[in-house]
Parts: C-alpha cells; structure tokens; sequence
C-alpha cells in the first residue's frame, strides 16, 4: 500500500470522527457548521500564535546583536589595555552569539512560511464555509428528506475532507512552535548564564571540531584587525 | 480526478496521470522503507510538482471530495513512517 493511499485512510478516519453520527441529516449540516466555525476560530489563533513566536525569536535577535556590540567594545578595549586573553575570550563569546543568531534567522524564516500557509488556510477554509452555509439553507429549504439526504452527504464529506486537512496543518504548526518556545527560552537562560556553547547541537565530533577551527581563525583574524585598528 | 496536496488545496488533473503518480508513490514507500530522507524529500517534491504542473487549481468556494490526498510538502521522514506503521499523522 503506498503512501497516497495511507494518507487517505487518515483523513477519511478523521473525517469520519468529525461528521458523527445524528439521526436527522439536517442537524448534520448544522452541526458540520458548527464545527467549521470553531476549526475557522482555530486557525485565527495559529495565525497569531505563529506570529507572536516570530516576534519572540526576533526581539531575541535584537539581544543578541546588543551583546555583539557590547562584546565588540569590550574586545576593543582589551586590546587596547593589552589583555590579549579578555579580547580573545570576548571574541569568542561573539562567534558563539553569532552561530545562534543564524539559527534564529532560520528559524524566523521557517515560521514566515508557516504564517503564510496558514493565512492562506484561512482564506480557503472561509470560502468554503461560507459556500457550505449557502448550500445547507438551500438543502433545508428546498429538498424532500430523501433528495436531501444524497446533498447532505456530498458536501458534509467534501468539507470534512477540507476540515481534516485543516485540523492537521494546524497541529503541525502548534508542535512547531511549541518547539520553538522550548528552544528559545532555553536560549534566554544560557544567555543570562553567559553560556553558549553547544547550543546548537545535532553536530557530531568531526563537525564540531571543524566548526572550533574555522571559529578560532575567525578570532584570530579578528583580533588581528582589532591589534592594527587600535595601534598595538 | 481531484487531489488534494495537504496544506495547500485541491487540484483538478487527467485520469491519466494517475500512472505516473502511481509510480512516484511506489518510489517514496521504498525510500521510507529505506528511511533515506534525501530521496524521500525530493521523491515527495517531485510528486507534487507533477500535480501542481499539470493540474489547474479548484476554486476556493467549491466543496468538493478528492479522489487522491497527498502528504504536506514539508512532511518529514518519521511522519511518514508513523503513517505506514498505521500510528497515523492525526492524533484524534
């Protein structure tokens, strides 16, 4: 069985779960009604909650390169007092601060697709339940029982359908960004302990080892460029 | 035939492209039984394009059911696997 047709068997047990079973057809429709709206309400909030998490992750950002600056001052100034030892150790700290804010920039980026692909969820879900409540008026008011028992199942499955795919993107995101708040305020504790290394993790030996060299020359060459700047 | 790429929407394509759809689909379950997430990622990327390319988008307002469902794009290796191994994507 291939991958298509396993995603279908999930969506149509969702769907399943989310027509129910009640014994006037006709209080299907309300009910699917219902439904959509809370689902419509649902996506407002993942909306704001994806963005709210990049406002989080960029006023981190905005710390972080305040304590660039600050770290590059003091490097400075410890060049110029002839602490060789200070200036490297602040340089270094900068690395660190530096790898965490690419990260950061990746992660805004991701949670911008995020926003955008639910905007756009929302959008279509609110087409659909506006369509869905024109057609449940017309079904109650024109059709006999029979007629409109064959009506009220083609569109209750079509947006149950739409409303499992729905419900999905929307847990997806709630993960991503529950994930995200974790990262970010374990970020803001090592940022107060003044400790950053190895946050990043996922690297394995060779990487980090190869990451602390290029680091290293990178301090180097810095402090070099500090030495020449500031006359020493 | 209607597919619906998850996250995205709907989308109105010839029967006869089912053959090839077929054919990417059977690529992926092998590439997860693999667990090669390089080939499954760009298996999955391929099979959507394939849908986007030759399908025209149904409107928005239209409530209609699909014939096939597609995983969202950005699906990861494990996703997959929890759905072959039956623990689906969806908690209920």
């Amino acid at each position: 069985m291939g991958l298509l047709n396993r995603m279908g068997t999930v969506v149509k047990a969702k769907m399943n779960k989310l027509v129910g079973k009640l014994e006037d057809p006709r209080e299907t429709l309300d009910y699917s009604y219902e439904k959509q709206l809370e689902l419509l309400q649902n996506v407002k909030r993942g909306v704001a909650e994806v963005t709210t998490s990049k406002k989080r992750l960029e006023l981190q950002k905005g710390k972080l390169l305040q304590n660039i600056d600050k770290l590059d001052s003091q490097a400075r100034d410890a060049v110029k007092a002839d602490r060789e030892d200070l200036a490297r150790l602040a340089l270094e700290r900068k690395n660190g601060l530096q790898s965490q804010i690419q990260s950061l920039d990746q992660q805004i980026e991701g949670l911008n697709k995020d926003q955008e692909k639910l905007q756009a969820t929302e959008k279509r879900l609110s087409a659909k339940v506006e369509s869905f409540r024109t057609k449940k008026e017309t079904i109650k008011a024109q059709y006999s029982a029979a007629e409109a028992q064959v009506k009220i199942t083609e569109s209750v499955t079509g947006i149950s359908e739409e409303m499992a795919d729905v419900g999905l993107a929307i847990q997806r995101a709630e993960e991503k960004t529950e994930n995200m708040k974790a990262r970010s305020a374990a970020l803001d504790e090592l940022l107060e302990q003044g400790t950053l290394e190895d946050f990043t993790g996922k690297e394995d030996d060779i990487e980090k080892e190869l990451a602390k060299i290029s680091a290293t020359s990178n301090i180097e060459s810095e402090l070099a460029s500090l030495k020449r700047e500031v006359g020493k | 035939m209607i597919v619906r790429i998850m996250g995205e929407g709907q989308y109105k394509v010839s029967s006869s492209l089912l053959d090839e759809l077929n054919a990417i689909d059977n690529r992926i379950v092998n590439y997860v039984g693999k667990e090669s997430e390089s080939d499954f990622r760009s298996e999955l990327t391929k099979l959507i394009a394939t849908v986007k390319n030759n399908g025209t988008p149904i409107d928005d307002a239209e409530i209609v059911e699909s014939d096939i469902i597609i995983p969202p794009e950005d699906m990861t290796l494990e996703e997959a696997t929890e759905i072959f191994s039956g623990q689906g994507l969806i908690e209920d």
